[in-house]
């Protein structure tokens, strides 16, 4: 039954994840605790990447059509939306534009440095 | 439980993959316009959100388990972080704190306030883990998941464009500035361009969603 083995680790992990956000009250979500529970098990040995690969794939693979209900929400804020449209969709471009260039123009005087 | 909303998100979302598939253009992109078109469905047949999330919440929760996943790409990917160890921290820390930092201030600047501050701070970052930031620290997941995908579609349309305007040519800076400025969708267009650049992309979004789930929180007490 080797796929309910790769969701009970999946979702092992998840549950492992949000108990430890909720118990010690931490402002990090569990599904990010959970991810690196997970990515420490695999790179300890603990989990095999066979046993967990395939399910890991479809949810990753599908994970798209999961932002869709939550984005469907912005009807509930339209008004807010309208009465802040300058700052959302300004922050929005001129942050992007910042972010891609110092990004890439860090990156790329460190590796002038090394050569 | 009625089925409706599952049904109308995966009809929806079908209709605009196959639109996508055949046109490969960043206007086509199916979550924004699957949103838009329930958004405008609901708001034309008078139903309310309540009513459509009872059932299409199941797809929402399965964002949970779908972030605990990304854990496999980063697996797989270690021997790159291992060879551009240095390169990939510095990118992410400076890359992740310029986009909360300037989204944050420029937001305030241009008259934002609040919630919408708090909204438009993990922008960045792949939508699942902003969803999840922006519940976290008292944004509107809502807010988020739009901002992210427009991010996303900005990053798919320009990015590549802006790096070689900007003369950045350098491979493993191209990757890492599409990956942690726009996510998955930055990813999907580089990697057209570039496998190497790519993968370090790839990369550079799952860490870049770590990074700033763990910093943001703590950083918004004090922007606050």
């Amino acid at each position: 039954m080797k796929p309910y083995r790769g969701l009970a680790i999946i979702f092992g992990f998840y549950t492992l994840g949000e108990f430890t956000s909720s118990s010690l009250n931490l402002p990090i979500p569990g599904s990010v605790l959970g991810m690196l529970y997970l990515l420490g098990a695999l790179l300890g040995g603990v989990v095999k990447l066979e046993w967990v690969e395939d399910e890991a794939e479809l949810f990753v693979r599908n994970m798209s059509v999961m932002f869709v209900p939550p984005g469907v929400g912005i009807v509930t804020y339209v008004g807010l939306l309208k009465s802040q449209a300058i700052p959302v969709f300004g922050a929005l471009v001129i942050s992007f534009l910042i972010t891609i260039l110092v990004t890439a123009k860090t990156v790329e005087l460190m590796r002038r440095e090394k050569e | 439980m009625n089925p409706y909303g599952i049904a109308v998100t995966l009809i929806v979302f079908y209709l605009f993959s196959e639109l996508h598939a055949r046109r490969r253009a960043f206007y086509t992109n199916p979550v924004l316009l699957s949103i838009l078109t329930i958004a405008s469905l609901l708001w034309v047949g008078g139903f309310s959100y309540e009513s459509y999330m009872e059932s299409a919440v199941i797809l929402k929760f399965l964002l949970g388990p779908a972030v605990v996943s990304l854990a496999i790409p980063v697996y797989r990917g270690r021997e790159t972080i291992k060879a551009y160890a240095r390169e990939i921290s510095i990118g992410i820390v400076a890359g992740g704190s310029v986009a909360i930092l300037s989204a944050f201030y420029i937001a305030k600047i241009l008259g934002g306030g609040g919630e919408v501050l708090l909204s438009i701070a993990p922008k960045s970052v792949t939508t699942a883990i902003a969803i999840g930031v922006s519940e976290k620290i008292g944004g509107i997941p809502a807010l988020t998941a739009v901002l992210v995908i427009l991010t996303g579609i900005l990053g798919n349309a320009i990015g590549v464009e802006l790096l070689s305007a900007a003369g950045v040519r350098d491979r493993i800076a191209r990757g890492l500035a599409m990956g942690v400025t726009s996510h998955g969708l930055g990813t999907a267009r580089i990697i057209l361009d570039d496998e190497l650049a790519g993968a370090v992309s790839g990369l550079a979004m799952a860490l870049n969603g770590v990074f700033t789930s763990l910093v943001l929180p703590y950083l918004i007490e004090v922007l606050k």
